[in-house]
């Protein structure tokens, strides 16, 4: 289902996803090359994040969790700055300091990224306390994996932005269907025991809506839905958005199994490989976005060529812009320490 | 002899203390798919599921758990992927691991180990760089173990387990890789003993950890200048071998301390305040540190190239030593 938006607010949310997409692939080949360090991609879980975080305002903040380039990126970071702080530059966002997993751009309202799993979940709530109580009409988005709901403090969080009806949506990007280590059909997570993510929530009263995260039109609605809840002070809802976990998450190191997408895929079948087949045709929830777009007639399939041809070359000048440029001096290792 | 690898060590430490004692059990994140870096490898496939436990991702818990056990007759090996995220469970570990056989007058003990993974490398940032030691070595109760060589890895691992004792055993993620010496057969290290990697006459270097091989390479260094240093690994920092740092102290009149903790308030600070006390008319300098400078630790590798102290630090740190004028 696409999202009910009008049909250039639509292709503005594929050229989104496919920015998203392109900028992962080449980050992934960028680290056959050279140590970047420890990073995780977004890929599979695009169109989770594109419409979900599509319809925040000015002023509203997300917090983040270590999967989160696709975030930053449907809120609109240049993808140069971006590179640039994960390679380390002094043209990053936060000058080298933070690098992947601390990623951050209050402009694009993301004021930290916690690469503790769980660490976000009490700043979202406290931020929307800080709106609640300075009359702000801000809405506070946590953006996690089910992981994060193995640790204590989103259960400690979640009861009290329901006893405070605060303005804050828990959104919970499960893509552990298919995890690592899960015994098939019994967890929906590697290691919870809760055989429904939403049953968690229940006890506290806080509304839950549980979607297929591939599901471009679903999330708009439940997000639509969530950030009216927020604006008219009914408090805080928690979302679960379920991804198949994209095959080259399964190492713990990202790598690009399936290959870089060919987006033809979506409206020519022959081009589909043997191999991850499932996951082109069916789970790929990019051309399955695709498919959906076509389906309307909102654009022709040369036009897709045309915009990936555009953003690809973006993504590669974006890389060289980071290549090219310098690293900090040492001297900023000690710069911002304290305020 | 033949060569290991430090990584090595672990693996072949858990799985012989596994086969000698039916009460360890190995638990922590992903530990049956070998945990992030692969330090317990094969272990599931020796010994099942019953005793390599993947736990979820609940750090406050996990601590409290494994104390839990180990107070029932269980002598659980706990690993936390990152020591950055044993902040979690600092309630567990310091109100209760540390404090348990004290407050209850002896009649609770807690053999329980704990392994992490520590040290700056890589550009992991801020959230997974950290060296924590020095809080750990803070609380009375909890043992401290920091070792450098593959063997000492083994070995060290083996007495920390078989401690009754609450241990943190800090595995520097950029010494995994690193090769040497296996540990001989039968061969045992006990906990709070020191060893003299190089032998000095003219100054006492002490490093932490990784900081070992740094001490070592300025050393190298040094002898080039006639400057003969004597190297100090502590293998474990809590108990501290004091008599062996004030021995050599006594003997070159100079120490310098390195880690690659943040430099104020680090277990240098402790190590200097002791020595001082002990050998004050001995030693011909202060002791001097060096540490990291006191930011977090940054992310980029340029950055972090900077932040991490390497042996030009040492040297420079060695040769304020010895240029230091004692006014009489
Ligand atoms: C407090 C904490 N413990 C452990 C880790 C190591 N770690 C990084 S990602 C991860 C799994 C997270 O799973 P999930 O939240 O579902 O996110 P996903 O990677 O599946 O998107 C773990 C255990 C961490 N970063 N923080
Ligand atoms: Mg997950």
């Amino acid at each position: 289902m696409l999202p009910k938006l009008s049909g250039e607010q639509v292709l503005e949310q594929l050229r989104l996803a496919i920015v998203i997409r392109r900028f992962e692939e080449e980050l992934i080949k960028l680290a056959g090359s050279r140590d970047i360090g420890h990073f995780h991609v977004y890929i599979g879980q695009e169109m989770t994040g594109v419409p979900a975080l599509y319809l925040l305002e000015r002023g509203d903040l997300s917090f983040t969790t270590h999967r989160n380039h696709g975030h930053l990126l449907a809120r609109g970071v240049p993808a140069s700055q971006m590179y640039a702080e994960i390679l380390g530059k002094e043209t990053g966002m936060m000058g080298g300091r933070g690098g992947t997993l601390h990623l951050c751009s209050m402009e694009h309202g993301f004021p930290t990224t916690s690469s503790a799993v769980g660490g976000a979940t009490p700043l979202a709530t406290g931020a929307a306390f800080g709106f609640q109580r300075l009359g702000q009409d801000r809405v506070s988005v946590c953006l996690f994996g089910d992981g994060a709901l193995e640790e204590g403090s989103w259960h400690e969080s979640i009861n009290i932005a329901a006893m405070e009806k605060l303005p804050v949506i828990y959104l919970c990007e499960n893509n552990s269907l298919e995890a690592l280590g899960q015994k098939a059909g019994e967890y929906p997570s590697s290691t919870l025991a809760a055989v429904d993510l939403i049953d968690l929530v229940t006890p506290f009263g806080v509304p839950t809506i549980q979607i297929d995260g591939c599901d471009a039109g679903a999330v708009h609605a439940a997000m639509g839905e969530a950030l009216h809840r927020a604006r008219s002070g009914g408090g805080a809802t928690f979302i679960e958005a379920r991804t198949v976990r994209w095959p080259g998450n399964r190492p713990i190191w990202p790598e690009l199994s399936t290959g870089e997408t060919n987006f033809a895929m979506a409206w020519d079948s022959s081009l589909v490989p043997t191999e991850y087949r499932e996951w082109h045709a069916e789970q790929d929830a990019v051309l399955r976005f695709i498919r959906e777009i076509l389906a309307e007639g909102l654009i022709e399939p040369e036009a897709i060529l045309a915009m990936d041809a555009e953003v690809s070359a973006e993504m590669k000048e974006a890389v060289e812009f980071a290549l090219a440029s310098n690293y900090p001096p040492a001297a900023a290792a000690m710069e911002k320490v304290l305020a | 002899m033949a060569e290991t690898r430090y990584i090595n060590g672990i693996q072949q430490a858990l799985l012989e203390e596994m086969a000698d004692d039916s009460t360890i059990r190995v638990m922590g994140e992903d530990v049956t798919f070998g945990g992030p870096f692969g330090a317990t490898k094969g272990l599931v496939e020796a010994y099942g599921e019953s005793r390599v436990i993947n736990t979820p991702i609940s750090e406050a818990t996990i601590v409290g758990m494994a104390v839990g056990a180990a107070i029932t007759g269980l002598r659980p090996v706990l690993e936390i992927m990152f020591v950055d995220f044993i902040t979690l469970g600092m309630d567990q570990l310091v109100n209760h691991a540390a404090k348990l056989h004290y407050m209850t007058g002896g009649q609770l003990e807690v053999p329980l180990t704990i392994r992490a993974t520590c040290g700056v490398g890589g550009g992991y940032g801020a959230h997974h760089s950290q060296s924590l030691e020095a809080w750990f070595s803070h609380v009375p109760g909890l043992k401290v173990v920091a070792p450098y060589t593959p063997a000492d890895a083994k070995a060290l691992l083996k007495s920390s387990i078989r401690d009754n004792n609450t241990v943190l055993f800090l595995e520097h993620r950029g010494l995994y890789w690193t090769r040497g010496e296996e540990l001989a057969e039968h061969e045992q290290v006990a906990l709070g003993e020191a060893v003299v990697r190089r032998a000095g006459k003219d100054i006492t270097i002490l490093g932490v950890s990784k900081m070992v091989g740094t001490a070592l390479k300025a050393a190298e260094q040094l002898a080039e200048h006639g400057i003969e240093a004597e190297v100090i690994d502590p293998r474990t920092l809590a108990p501290l071998d004091l008599d062996t740092i004030v021995s050599s102290v006594k003997r070159t009149g100079h120490l310098v301390i390195a880690h690659e903790a943040v430099e104020t308030g680090g277990i240098g600070a402790e190590i200097a305040a002791r020595v001082q006390e002990a050998a004050f008319n001995e030693l011909a300098a202060p002791v001097m540190r060096v540490g990291a400078p006191f930011s977090p630790v940054p992310t980029s590798i340029a950055l972090e190239k900077e932040f991490v102290p390497g042996p030009e630090q040492v040297i420079e740190a060695v040769r304020r030593s010895i240029a230091y004028n004692r006014v009489a």
